[in-house]
């Protein structure tokens, strides 16, 4: 038997599977010691950004943030070259010079993952310019966190995408922890979609425990915002686990956490699906099997691939044919070397 | 050839630059309606519109965040700076966006823009609009630097700016803006990175840029009346920098200069000086020296602000001293 394969809703139910076992995996490559990065940020929980990645196009750009796996993985990355970047291998998106934290595509759109919070927000501003100027039909979407609410150069790029009615969307995956600090301890008013409309956006908040009212928040916005009006999505999630690898969540209570889990969008999902009939049990239950040998095979692959040549340290820090970096061994050996010296 | 101000090349070279190609943008605050801070963009906005030169709210960070995005893109923004001293509000978009995608990203998505700013003394502009920051540019992998010094290289240098496929940090002098010289649009000074010699001599070498070069050249004369034949080195391009010329210059002379604007302490200065020092210590009569700024906040007081940095006088009397070892009458 074949899965259905024209319902958007089952499709981005599996985008969503694959994201969560993807992270999972993620977690492994980590606990085998085989991870490049000591920073791993899992976006378990807030998979439900599927509904706003579903409503963009090809051609459409985007950035994102540190905790950004599942928003690429939504635009199409291929896991096993995503895995092989966090585990700094040759093969990986950026030849493993990036990993988790600066991930990027260029084919698929992704102006690149940023480890400075709200860094890359300002980028989409640039990229509206583009679209705009070019009438391509484009949009540009800058996907960040909670924390990034609390950055100025957030306000200073939805002020200029308002001014210059830029083709570009602020999507804020609220998971109501900036690190270890909860939402209500750093923001004094948080009805963050007020700010949004005080700049002269679009706004709207949906429930990250529910991809499908995302999507349908995420459609509008994208559709006023292909038509120069842009918008601001915030999606009310819960990360499930804590900031990074290492951290137990010291700061919130185990009540907090099961509270928060329950509003789990894949679980939401697979109930719904399975209420209006769009898919089996057994649907669902390949669908949760084929990711999982999917991404079981990605970290296998990450695992075994070449880690990068040493030579590429010094490329890309300039335009290949431009003037690079020199090695340092090799100006020492212009001091020091035999020849060197009078 | 034409005379004409270093203002109005650098306008020139925007104006030629934006009809050859239709990815020019500049993007900054008052650069369209009010023409530039100090002019230079005078006009623009009537000849290509509000949608390629864009009038910025007063967001540094955003407009250098906006141009990244925009190169990234397709567009060849030149992002306008009003003052060299507002970089400190712009320094994560520069050296952590803009110098470091192409790096981080494996090579996928270069950032060819171009960050026009002018920094410098000479306006009683007081500490936070008089600064000589190239050091902070320079310490940034994947930043370009150039720092224009004569009309025709403000003119070509701009050109050539915007045709590099990485981010470049043009700065300009605010006291320079209104110095006449030759323009010859068919013909650069020198190649992208190539220092330039502006005086030939034998006895030392004094290295500089931007606006200590004219001073330089001021007491290279005075230093041939003196019997003492300087070679004066316009460094133009910080980065990327052919350091052979210097170096050829340096072993032929054993004596050395550096001069700039900048506060000594980190500088530029102090970078060359250790680099030409490195390889040419066999050959050096001398330590190499540095000459530059004071260690301090550029004052108002036009007094004590032009005694922060070098003149010519000091560039002259230091110079003898190294070469000749006989104390100026300042010194203790």
């Amino acid at each position: 038997m074949t899965l259905p394969t024209n319902s958007a809703p089952l499709a981005r139910y599996r985008t969503m599977r694959r994201i969560r076992s993807f992270e999972e995996r993620v977690g492994e490559l980590f606990l085998k010691g085989e991870s490049a990065g000591s920073m791993l940020h899992l976006s378990i929980g807030e998979e439900a950004v599927v509904g706003m990645t579903d409503a963009m196009q090809p051609g459409d750009t985007f950035t994102t943030h540190h905790r950004g796996h599942g928003v690429f993985l939504g635009r199409g990355a291929d896991p096993a070259r995503m895995m092989a970047e966090i585990a700094g291998k040759e093969d990986g998106y950026c030849r493993g010079k990036g990993g988790s934290m600066h991930i990027a595509d260029r084919a698929l759109g992704h102006l690149g993952a940023n480890a400075i919070v709200g860094g890359g927000i300002p980028h989409i501003v640039g990229a509206g310019i583009s679209y705009r100027n070019t009438r391509s039909g484009q949009i540009s979407v800058a996907f960040f966190g909670d924390g990034a609410m609390s950055q100025g150069i957030l306000y200073e790029s939805m002020n200029m995408a308002a001014l210059w009615h830029l083709p570009v969307i602020f999507c804020c995956i609220n998971n109501q922890y900036g690190m270890g600090t909860r939402v209500d301890r750093s923001a004094g008013n948080r009805d963050f979609p007020a700010r949004a409309t005080a700049f002269g956006l679009n706004a709207a908040r949906a429930d990250g425990a529910d991809v499908e009212a995302v999507h349908d928040a995420a459609r509008s916005l994208a559709a006023a915002a292909r038509d120069g009006r842009p918008g601001y999505l915030e999606i009310d999630a819960y990360r499930f686990f804590g900031h990074a690898r290492m951290d137990k969540s010291p700061y919130r209570t185990p009540e907090e956490e099961v509270e928060g889990r329950a509003r789990d969008p894949i679980a939401r999902a697979r109930a719904r699906l399975a209420e209006t009939d769009a898919a089996t049990a057994a649907d669902l239950d390949r669908i949760d099997g084929d990711a999982a040998v999917e991404m079981d095979l990605a970290l296998a692959h990450a695992i075994g691939a070449k880690p990068p040549a040493l030579s590429t340290m010094f490329e890309d820090v300039y335009a290949p044919g431009t003037p690079a970096p020199r090695p340092q061994a090799e100006r020492l050996a212009a001091i020091l070397g035999e020849g060197a010296r009078a | 050839m034409t005379e004409t101000t270093y203002r109005d090349a650098i306008r020139q070279a925007l104006l030629d630059a934006m009809q050859a190609d239709p990815s020019v943008i500049l993007i900054g605050e008052e650069v369209g309606l009010y023409g530039g801070a100090y002019g230079v963009t005078k006009g623009l906005i009537d000849l290509f519109g509000a949608e390629r030169v864009i009038d910025a709210p007063i967001s540094e960070p955003a407009i250098v965040g906006a141009a990244v995005g925009a190169a990234m893109t397709g567009l060849r923004p030149v992002a306008e700076l009003m003052y060299v001293d507002f970089i400190g509000m712009t320094m994560d978009q520069l050296a952590n966006q803009a110098a470091k995608s192409r790096y981080m990203f494996g090579g996928q998505i270069g950032v060819p823009m171009v960050l026009r700013t002018q920094g410098g003394t000479g306006r009683s502009a007081a500490a936070q609009h008089s600064q000589s920051l190239e050091a902070w540019v320079l310490h940034t992998p994947g930043l370009r630097l150039v720092m224009p010094a004569t009309v025709n290289d403000a003119y070509h240098l701009l050109r050539q700016s915007l045709t590099q496929p990485d981010p470049v940090v043009f700065i300009e002098h605010k006291g320079l803006y209104t110095m006449k010289g030759d323009l010859d649009v068919a013909t650069p000074d020198g190649a992208w990175g190539q220092p330039v010699i502006r005086r030939d001599g034998h006895d030392l070498v004094i290295l500089s840029y931007s606006r200590m070069l004219h001073e330089s050249l001021a007491a290279a004369e005075r230093l041939a009346e003196s019997g003492v034949d300087a070679c004066v080195i316009d460094l133009r391009c910080l980065n990327p920098m052919d350091e052979a010329p210097l170096i050829e210059a340096v072993k032929r002379t054993g004596r050395a200069m550096v001069v700039t604007e900048g506060v000594v302490t980190g500088s530029v200065a102090s970078d060359i000086a250790a680099r030409l020092t490195e390889v040419c210590f066999d050959w050096l009569e001398e330590p190499i020296l540095r000459v530059g700024g004071e260690d301090i906040p550029i004052p108002v007081s036009p007094l004590l602000e032009r005694a922060s940095i070098p003149t010519a006088t000091l560039i002259h009397d230091t110079a003898l001293w190294l070469v000749t070892r006989k104390a100026p009458p300042w010194a203790a």
